[in-house]
């Protein structure tokens, strides 16, 4: 099963936390550059899968590698944008020092992190509010900051837990748009976890479904829209309808 | 509420003293008119007496308060972040942290003798423990989420306890130190009181020895005046540190 190019591989996976069997005989590939979103009812092992990549669990059978190699713990290649970015943001960092903290952790000279800050804050509009406090952005802005700190780790593979599920419906587009752009920009490998069907398939190349209780994939389904995707043409493709009755309908009878 | 109405009504129970001590003639061994009171602690301070001994006292204070906080302070952090050495530490501490500090005084005076030492390793024992478990807690009560944060961003140890695990818990950090202070400044003047022959304690002693009440009351109010003007000063501290982890205004959203 294992894809020799894969830029994310599971192989065989599952993962149990004492007697609870979270991930059953996880079998996935992506490849580089690959935007692959992953859906399912909550508590079905979603984050747990993301986690694995990430570093932050092990599996208790099988093997989860990134760029061929098999994941130990966490590493600089692999950022992660967590959910709840009010707690992910170090509340006594402006939103300079915030970027500011991949770099160090980096140990990017002093002299070069000014720069490279400067042009991370542009990319997410962040350039006008470099020293204000997190607790003075709105959420929108605050998931802003912790986008251009992952990106700041230059990461190769970049790990969403449902980043955009606090927001309301506007920031949220703007701020999938943004994430499009970027990845195409960078070529990053994108794991992302939702649980907003709409938003699987606007940003997916490919969409994971997953069964809960244990976690297995139910289904992948690929997403042929063209690309660039647009906020109105994408919704509006002929093709997308059906996608998202498939889909619908899918996870309707996964929760029965 | 404007900050003058404060000390209004220490003045008006001054004034009263003073206006009914006059008016019922008492004469007494041990209160002394405000006004009398004030003219001691006049000439306390031209003559330099108190500005010595306030000054012998502050010094120890804060001698066993910079051992009693940087050890409370390290030795937490290490319990807070583990779990073993708290276990290992458990029993040690909490046979050893009740023992009344001032109890040790005999103990010290056979180690140290009199001076500075013996009162300050009294204040650094009373200002330790109330450090140690301040810090112990605070590390525990750190946001889970912010060290995943440190792991994900593949930041060292020394870069996580420095850049993360210290600033987390400095306004905790802080509060234990406004909070060892103010024993520290009740432990120096106790132990100058009863065994220490220097500072503002001893003052007193010296003071109810030559029977001047007037110099004693105003001694006491003196210290009462430092202690206010210390706990002002940190929270003046901890406001211009800490105004930007809660409560502060949004300036502009979207």
């Amino acid at each position: 099963m294992t894809d020799r190019n894969a830029a994310i591989d599971f192989d065989g996976v599952s993962l149990q936390y004492g007697h609870r069997t979270i991930l059953s005989d996880i079998n996935l590939s992506i490849s580089p550059g690959e935007f692959v979103c992953v859906i399912g009812a909550s508590g079905c092992g979603k984050t747990s899968m993301l986690r694995l990549i990430a570093g932050l669990a092990a599996p208790t059978q099988g093997q989860v590698s990134v760029g061929q190699t098999p994941v130990r713990g966490p590493s600089r290649d692999v950022a992660v944008l967590f959910q709840d970015y009010g707690r992910a943001l170090l509340p006594w960092r402006t939103v300079f020092g915030n970027v500011s903290l991949a770099l160090e952790a980096n140990r990017v000279p002093r002299a070069q992190r000014a720069e490279r800050i400067e042009a991370l804050l542009s990319m997410v509009g962040l350039d006008q509010h470099a020293d204000k406090y997190p607790v003075q952005l709105s959420g929108g802005m605050q998931q802003r900051l912790q986008i251009a700190r992952t990106l700041a780790q230059e990461p190769s593979i970049l790990l969403m837990d449902e980043p955009f599920g606090a927001l309301d419906a506007m920031t949220r587009q703007s701020l999938q748009d943004e994430i499009l752009s970027i990845v195409a920009k960078r070529q990053v490998t994108v794991f992302f976890v939702t649980h907003d069907l709409e938003e699987a398939l606007y940003l997916g190349d490919r969409v994971v479904t997953l069964y809960s209780g244990p976690g297995r994939i139910a289904k992948l389904i690929d997403v042929k829209l063209p690309k660039p995707r647009n906020q109105l043409t994408t919704r509006e493709n002929p093709d997308f309808g059906p996608l998202r009755r498939e889909l619908f309908t899918l996870m309707e009878s996964l929760h029965q | 509420m404007k900050r003058w109405r404060g000390w209004l009504l220490p003045v008006v129970v001054l004034a009263l003293c003073e206006a009914a001590l006059r008016l019922l003639d008492i004469q007494s061994d041990t209160l002394a008119l405000p006004s009398h009171i004030a003219q001691a602690a006049w000439h306390a301070l031209l003559d330099g007496s108190l500005l010595a001994s306030t000054a012998q006292t502050l010094l120890a204070a804060a001698l066993g308060q910079a051992g009693g906080f940087g050890g409370g302070v390290l030795a937490g952090l290490i319990l807070g972040m583990s779990a073993s050495a708290a276990r290992f530490a458990s029993i040690s501490i909490e046979i050893l942290r009740p023992i009344p500090s001032v109890s040790l005084i005999p103990l010290m005076m056979m180690i140290f003798g009199f001076g500075y030492s013996m009162e300050s390793a009294t204040v650094a024992f009373a200002t330790f423990w109330p450090s140690l478990i301040l810090t112990q807690s605070a590390v525990r009560l750190i946001d889970g989420q912010l060290l995943e944060v440190a792991r994900v961003t593949c930041l060292s140890p020394l870069q996580t306890t420095w850049k993360i695990l210290l600033p987390a818990i400095a306004p905790h950090m802080f509060t234990a130190l406004r909070l060892t202070i103010g024993i520290a400044l009740i432990v120096t003047v106790t132990v100058e009181i009863v065994a220490n022959p220097q500072g503002l304690g001893y003052s007193l002693m010296v003071a109810q020895e030559t029977f001047r009440p007037d110099l004693m009351l105003a001694t006491l109010l003196w210290i009462g005046l430092i202690g206010w003007g210390l706990s002002y000063g940190l929270l003046a501290l901890q406001d211009r540190l800490f105004k930007h982890r809660a409560g502060f205004p949004m300036e502009q959203s979207g």
